[in-house]
């Protein structure tokens, strides 16, 4: 090679942007489990949500993999990327998964599901899973809205109420605090507990009005731990809210990526003055796991009626 | 299962809930659709296969203008759609 060239300066690369508010993609599947080949009921879920989307395998009713990544620019293939990753980590084929049940709000274009159920009956079902059957009460805090759902010891809906008006509240409105704070979306939680004395709320319900809000804050000499305080509180009062609509019940649990924030569910908690059922199971694939059970049973209702 | 449609925002809550069960074996022969001016009722299938009446998707953020016409100072003295659903199916929340 040409040493001139090779010294030659070049142009400085201009500073990578931080994206403060990407968390963690996740492909997962259960060592300890019997091979998935020795299943004779594979059944896959698939939830293609406005921020994230996640696509679990159920073999023979038990949760066996997933893969959890953030939703590109359209559905079918948000849907296929998410199945694709955990099918490449575990050897399958999509020949190999007997039902596919699309959900989320791009449950109707996963091209290859056999059927679309509301993410509502699927967080029920999938809250039912990994929260055991105490379960009553779900607050799925999703990437663009806000679900409370009550449901019976079988994890079938009862009651539900959704807020898709606006972000507060929503896992996109943690992420727009993030950037802002420039603080890495998982650092907030603990951070927000990291202050003097808990500050008041943000006032503002609206997530563009919180923006400014905090920036004034900040002007105003709160640390960013303050201001994150501040907002953590604001998005559990808000979801509270929600959830006071329809009424708490004991077995109470949370869905969705704002469950791994532990900021927002300890003072949910602190609020409502109960404790969250904990679980294992990432939080954020209690829909499609729903799905990929509805699959399960809807293929041994087949089984038994052929 | 009672189905909650609608929102809370600064200036309150809109919510108009449906006792599902209720729409199953409808006695009042679905008159939920035709009741509303606003054409807000639908009937559909729901996750448990059960066929029963929802607010339509794009009717649901803007229930305090839709149903403003339908309220006691719009002329009513009752709501149509709470009238026409005899089984008590329908309520609203403001
Ligand atoms: S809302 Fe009332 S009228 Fe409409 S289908 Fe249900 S029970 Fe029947
Ligand atoms: S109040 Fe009027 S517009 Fe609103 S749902 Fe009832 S009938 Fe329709």
């Amino acid at each position: 090679m040409n040493a001139e060239v090779a010294t030659a300066p070049v142009a400085e690369a201009a500073p990578e942007k931080k994206e403060f508010w990407r968390w963690q993609e996740n492909v997962w599947f259960d060592e300890t489990k019997k091979d998935w080949r020795e299943a004779k009921i594979i059944t896959c879920g698939i939830d293609v949500g406005s921020v994230s989307s996640q696509a679990v395998l159920v073999c023979d009713g038990e949760l066996y993999g997933y893969n959890s990544m953030r939703t590109g620019n359209n559905s079918p293939d948000s849907a296929k990327n998410a199945l694709q990753g955990i099918m490449d980590k575990i050897g399958m084929k999509l020949e190999d998964i007997n039902y596919v049940v699309g959900t989320g709000y791009g449950r109707v274009n996963v091209p290859f599901a056999h059927k679309a159920i509301t993410e509502i009956a699927c967080h029920a079902r999938g809250a039912n899973y990994m929260g055991g059957n105490k379960v009553r009460t779900i607050l799925d805090m999703g990437g663009q809205d806000c679900k409370a759902i009550h449901c019976d010891e079988k994890g079938k809906v009862t009651n539900f109420l959704m807020n898709d008006k606006c972000a507060a509240g929503t896992g996109r409105g943690m992420e727009v605090i993030s950037d802002l704070m420039q603080i890495p979306i998982a650092e907030l939680g603990p951070r927000s507990f990291d202050v003097d004395v808990e500050p008041e709320a943000v006032s503002s319900i609206c997530v563009v009005f919180a923006k400014s809000e905090a920036l004034g804050l900040l002007k105003a000499g709160y640390t960013k731990n303050k201001v994150i305080a501040a907002y953590c509180q604001a998005m559990a009062e808000r979801v509270v809210s929600l959830l006071e609509r329809i009424g708490v019940e004991e077995g109470f649990f949370i869905t969705g990526g704002i469950a791994k924030n532990p900021g927002v569910v300890k003072r949910i908690e602190r609020i409502l003055g109960i404790k969250a059922v904990d679980t294992k199971i990432d939080s954020q694939i209690a829909g499609a796991l729903g799905a990929a059970l509805f699959g399960y049973t809807l293929m041994q209702k087949q089984a038994k009626a052929a | 299962m009672i189905a909650n449609y609608g929102y809370k925002d600064g200036s309150g809550e809109y919510y108009i809930s449906i006792d599902t069960d209720k729409c199953i074996d409808c006695t009042a022969g679905r008159a939920c659709l035709t009741a509303c001016p606003k054409n807000m009722f639908e009937i559909i299938t729901d996750d448990y296969d059960d066929e029963v009446a929802w607010v339509k998707k794009e009717c649901t953020r803007a229930l305090a203008y839709d149903c403003a016409a339908c309220k006691p100072a719009g002329g009513y003295t009752s709501l149509p759609c709470t009238t026409a659903c005899t089984p008590g199916a329908i309520k609203h929340s403001w």
